[in-house]
């Protein structure tokens, strides 16, 4: 199982000090926030895409390009990339580059965005937002798996002996996670194409997310992929820590109660009991992260958002730190008890490599 | 057959509140005529005033956290909707149209709807008509014709100055829209009901 970090890259003033940092603060924290979290032993870091103030990542690839450069071993992904108002030929390509710089460690996540005024700034129609992202995907995979395209659809200028450069990494296509808090479509999508779901497991109670992996699970393994069970399921969560459980009440009520997302609205106690948001002991976060299973079933990724809401640098690499060094080593122990052994591990490059490498072996070459 | 559930919206403030005693006066008026007719009534109230915070929560979060769930589903789940609001400045409350702004979109659409409201004096009535209506008319909820208001006045002489008579015939315009009802409208369950991939796909397929 992976277990790893997600960020929203959201410029916010700390409520506590009323500072807010610059965009260039911003953005060498998540450097530092990525780069801590593969020196603490985590699989992934991911950030968000956003095209408006007070969010900085734009620039996705741009951003894991630089960290590639200064990590070695942890997986770079996006939460998310937009499928909706990005050109998909773009992201074959930007995923492509970053796949070869990066040796590999690189995986997307795609989603529809939830800004509405972004549609229209890149010049797309908000109501097309499901059929966007079902139109630009079904491009974007034959991009990547067809040295050379034709095509024309709805949304998008046609191609004529169109080759996208550079081609995926060893002729294979990054792993493919589809986010969707809400849309049965796009869980409907995951599971016919036999990609990752998603479910960021944040802002709605667990009842919701179960609905919307069941339908994954249930239509993967109606599209033959494999049993409900071996579908490839990430789950977002958030969580702040102390060693002291009213410790971290104390220090994280100012932030969540001034939180751009969910400030000014419930108590810390009604979200903590209604979500996944655990603020406590490290004890309490591995309690809570190992009951995602009890709805979720054994899932493959799980990513943690801790940088949010105004909280300063230092502590948010506390928190990686605490992650990295208390909570993962013992979710890995607990979470690998009574997993099937048919249950796969989220793919890979190297993985899909030695699939596609089997696949190749088994099919006789064409005289 | 299976009991009629009614729904009984009621956004009153007060307690005891003018706007659920009407509401009350009209969901026994429909209950009465219903039981009459050989059918057996569930009534559900749903006092808005109990779910405050937990609308506001949800306009801020986006989800409906308890006990607000339940609510919702009484409401999009029943047969029939008995809606009453106060009227304040010129309109429904805020609360009442909160409480309609966290239903998923579609979920009253072809609900039997019976609109109900309060106000200090007659002079507010036309809001039923000038803004209820158009709200229940967006949400595609099958609204009767006859929307009953209640001003203080009416509580003391509801024989001379025909509130009876006013609830008496929204409850038989409902009734009989209950009764003719074949079988209760099934709304489409987005997880149930998947639009098969393939389709998602052939839809945007060019001609």
């Amino acid at each position: 199982m992976q277990f790893g970090i997600l960020t929203v890259g959201d410029v916010t003033p700390d409520p506590t000090t009323g500072r807010t940092p610059s965009e260039r603060e911003r953005i060498k924290a998540m450097v530092a926030i990525a780069e801590k979290a593969e020196e603490v032993g985590l699989d992934v870091f991911a950030t968000g895409e956003h095209h408006n103030p007070p969010f900085v990542p734009s620039s996705p690839t741009t951003m894991l390009g630089w960290i590639a450069a200064r990590t070695e071993r942890i997986i770079l992904s996006t939460s998310t990339t937009l499928i909706t108002t990005n050109d998909p030929v773009k992201i074959a390509e930007d995923f492509a580059m970053l796949q070869h710089l990066a040796d590999g460690r690189v995986d997307v996540m795609l989603g529809r965005g939830n800004t509405g005024p972004v549609y229209p700034w890149f010049g797309k129609d908000i109501r097309d937002g499901i059929s966007l992202a079902v139109e630009n995907y079904a491009l974007l995979r034959r991009l990547w798996r067809e040295d050379v395209v034709d095509w024309e659809g709805r949304f998008r200028t046609p191609l004529q002996s169109f080759t996208s450069t550079p081609r995926p990494l060893d002729g294979v296509p990054p792993f493919v996670w589809h986010g969707s808090i809400r849309s049965p479509e796009i869980a409907e999508q995951a599971a016919y194409y036999g990609d990752g779901f998603f479910h960021n497991n944040i802002f709605w109670p667990k009842d919701h997310t179960e609905r919307m992996i069941d339908l994954y699970r249930t239509r993967y393994a109606h599209y033959g992929h494999g049993t409900p069970e071996q579908a490839i399921v990430g789950l977002g969560g958030q969580v702040f820590m102390r060693r002291n459980s009213k410790d971290a009440v104390r220090e994280f009520r100012p932030y969540f109660d001034n939180a751009p997302v969910y400030g000014h609205g419930p108590s810390l106690e009604e979200f903590t009991a209604q979500t996944p948001l655990t603020v406590g002991t490290p004890e309490q976060v591995i309690e809570k992260t190992l009951s995602f299973r009890d709805y979720a079933g054994d899932y493959q990724r799980q990513l943690f958002l801790v940088d949010h809401a105004g909280l300063p640098l230092k502590t948010v690499l506390e928190q990686i730190d605490l992650l990295g060094e208390e909570v993962v080593p013992v979710l890995r122990h607990e979470f690998a008890k009574n997993r099937p052994a048919d249950v796969p591990d989220a793919p890979t490059h190297a993985s899909l490599l030695s699939a596609a490498e089997v696949t190749a072996q088994a099919e006789p070459a064409q005289s | 057959m299976e009991a009629i559930t009614l729904a009984v919206v009621s956004a009153g403030l007060s307690q005891p509140s003018s706007t659920r005693l009407l509401a009350d006066r009209l969901a026994e008026a429909v209950a009465d005529r219903l039981t009459r007719a050989g059918r057996e009534v569930r009534i559900e109230h749903v006092e808005l005033r109990e779910l405050a915070h937990p609308i506001a929560d949800n306009l801020v979060t986006g989800f409906p956290g308890e006990p607000l769930p339940h609510a919702i589903d009484t409401v999009t789940g029943a047969d029939a909707v008995i809606a009453v609001s106060p009227i304040f400045s010129a309109s429904y409350s805020g609360l009442f149209k909160s409480f309609f702004d966290v239903l998923e979109q579609g979920a009253l659409a072809g609900k039997p709807a019976l609109l109900g409201a309060t106000g200090g004096t007659a002079r507010h009535s036309l809001a039923l008509d000038h803004a209820l209506r158009p709200l229940f008319a967006y949400l595609r909820a099958a609204v009767v014709p006859s929307a009953v208001f209640a001003a203080s006045e009416d509580w003391a002489s509801a024989e001379q100055n025909g509130l009876r008579l006013h609830i008496d015939r929204a409850a038989d315009e409902l009734v009989a829209v209950l009764l003719q009802q074949p079988a209760r409208l099934r709304r489409p369950d987005a997880f149930a009901d998947v639009v098969p991939f393939e389709q998602q796909l052939a839809a945007l397929r060019l001609p």
